[in-house]
């Protein structure tokens, strides 16, 4: 029993807890807060696997930037009470077949596939962070630029779209 | 192994409080300071009863704020409502983490080095609490189910959202110079050279996306009084109160500290190799004289209109970071793959180009809007 599988224990309790939380809770406010903890606790997974620069990303653009982006839109349109949900008949055994069969595949792929290696948690320390960034960005300029390219004109896309959609017309009324 | 293991627990625990407890009375005299240098600027005398000049306001203020009522309203969410004034205090605090106090020490047989942990990423770091640090005040506005409050929140959370990315770029800009991430890197990389000479634009534009981020004045929209009474701590009263206004005088010193850190040296100055003891003087002066520098902004800046923050934020602040860090990056390029200093050198000269184009810019639609005309 060594401190890093203590450490993944608990966080893992923390991680299933919060994301429970999130589907339960009956304020869209009070969910959006469980996932805020969520993504902190996965951040905290990635600091455990020895990659820091990904779990600071992963607070700074999940939990930072996007989360409070829901926050602010949950807000401003007054939705955080939940009105009481009508019940599908047929949403509940779909769901439980779902997760059942995914609950399986993981325990299955687990046994199989990760046993072996024996060492899924690798020594957190000692990785030089500026030269890892520098791999990372050689890869990602080098090897994958097209890519890389394909997504950002997708975002500019999406950005100007937004644009077009929330203009006013020139001496129109906002509806 | 047990001994050196304790006596390292022991070193983060005190240093952890040295840093706490000096954010904590930093945070009473700074509120001091302040008063007394507003009033110094607008021919007032300032607090001076309580002690000698005054030194024993701070105390008479906690002692006032502690024995006040707190009042909950009836239809707010008690627990978020409780729990905001936590929220926005805890960031403040522990984004003081990784900067460093001044070089390693030798003290009773061992070195210590002058900061609670030493990351190898620590600008990130400070991106990320940055980042998370906005929700404090979000939840404050929204729990307490009061019009202005809610709208302060919420402007705040536009505010900071806003101006992070000037604020990450220009972070960028002084990794970009120092080719670390790490604070302590950052800090030896401007043995000689501060990053203010080589980059003036980058430090101006981290201030104001900072003046930003804390929502202190010219930027402090959460909390215009005139459109909003006290915005997003309308409603809170006694100790609640207290912590935001904390919160807000923390991060104050703490930005300081940052940007003394990232372009004005951190804790070098002369001498300080042959008396390490002299890092964290040199950086407590430079954080006063920045802290100097918000206070007479705030003295002689009138507010600026909220669509004009936006505007400025993301018109003009965002695409100046980002030209700035373009150009401090082909600048290195350009000396590494050349040998030619001269390049390098036309960092400084092309930036602030690129600022002062920026201000005529800046000054031009004013006039436009101002006369109707060019």
């Amino acid at each position: 029993m060594t401190i890093n599988l203590i450490l993944f224990l608990v966080l893992a309790v923390i991680a299933v807890a919060t994301a429970l939380g999130m589907l339960t809770s009956r304020n869209a406010i009070y969910s959006a807060l469980f996932l805020v903890l969520n993504f902190v606790t996965v951040a905290v997974f990635y600091l455990l696997l020895g990659a820091p620069f990904i779990a600071m990303a992963q607070i700074t653009v999940y939990a930072g930037a996007i989360m409070v982006l829901f926050l602010f839109v949950i807000m401003l349109l007054g939705a955080e009470r939940l009105p009481d949900s009508r019940v599908l008949p047929w949403q509940k055994p779909l769901a439980i077949t779902l997760a059942v069969v995914l609950a399986l595949e993981s325990a299955y792929l687990l046994w199989t596939k990760a046993r072996p290696a024996g060492n899924v948690l690798p020594p957190g320390d000692e990785i030089n962070t500026v030269e890892t960034l520098r791999a990372l960005g050689m890869t990602l300029f080098n090897d994958y630029l097209l890519p890389f390219e394909v997504t950002s004109v997708l975002l500019l896309v999406a950005m100007i779209g937004v644009i077009v959609l929330v203009r006013r017309e020139k001496g129109g009324q906002k509806s | 192994m047990m001994v050196s293991d304790w006596s390292l627990w022991l070193e983060w625990l005190i240093k952890s409080l040295v840093v706490t407890l000096g954010l904590l009375t930093g945070f009473a005299y700074l509120t001091w300071y302040e008063r007394r240098a507003l009033a110094r600027i607008q021919a007032r005398i300032g607090p001076n009863r309580a002690g000698p000049q005054g030194l024993l306001q701070p105390i008479a203020d906690a002692v006032k704020l502690i024995f006040k009522e707190e009042l909950v309203p009836a239809k707010a969410d008690k627990m978020l409502f409780f729990w905001a004034p936590v929220i926005t205090m805890i960031p403040s605090l522990i984004i003081a983490a990784v900067i460093p106090w001044g070089p390693a020490i030798e003290m009773f047989g061992r070195v210590i080095r002058l900061s609670i942990a030493d990351l190898n990423v620590g600008v990130l770091y400070l991106m990320s609490i940055a980042s998370i640090a906005v929700y404090g005040i979000v939840l404050a506005g929204w729990s307490s189910n009061n019009k202005y409050a809610m709208l302060g929140g919420l402007r705040s959370s536009a505010q900071m959202i806003s101006y992070e990315l000037a604020l990450g770029l220009s972070f960028a800009t002084s990794i970009i110079l120092a080719n670390s991430m790490r604070m302590l890197d950052i800090v030896e990389a401007q043995r000689g050279l501060w990053f203010v000479v080589v980059q003036p634009v980058g430090a101006v534009i981290f201030w104001i996306a900072t003046l930003a981020e804390v929502n202190r004045a010219p930027f402090d929209m959460p909390e215009a009084e005139q459109e909003l009474t006290a915005g997003y701590h309308a409603e809170y009263s006694g100790m609640k109160f207290a912590l935001f206004f904390m919160a807000e005088y923390q991060k104050m010193i703490v930005v300081s500290a940052i940007l003394a850190v990232l372009y004005f040296g951190g804790y070098l100055g002369p001498f300080v190799d042959r008396f390490p003891w002299l890092g964290p003087i040199y950086m407590i002066i430079k954080i006063i004289l920045l802290l100097f520098v918000m206070i007479w902004v705030r003295a002689t800046w009138p507010r600026i209109r909220y669509d004009r923050l936006m505007a400025f934020g993301w018109k003009i602040l965002l695409p100046l970071s980002l030209a700035i860090a373009f150009i401090t990056a082909s600048g290195i390029l350009l000396a590494e793959m050349s040998g030619n200093p001269l390049y390098f050198w036309a960092i400084p000269v092309v930036s602030v180009l690129a600022g002062l184009f920026t201000v005529a810019v800046i000054y031009r639609e004013l006039r436009r809007k101002a006369y109707g005309r060019v």
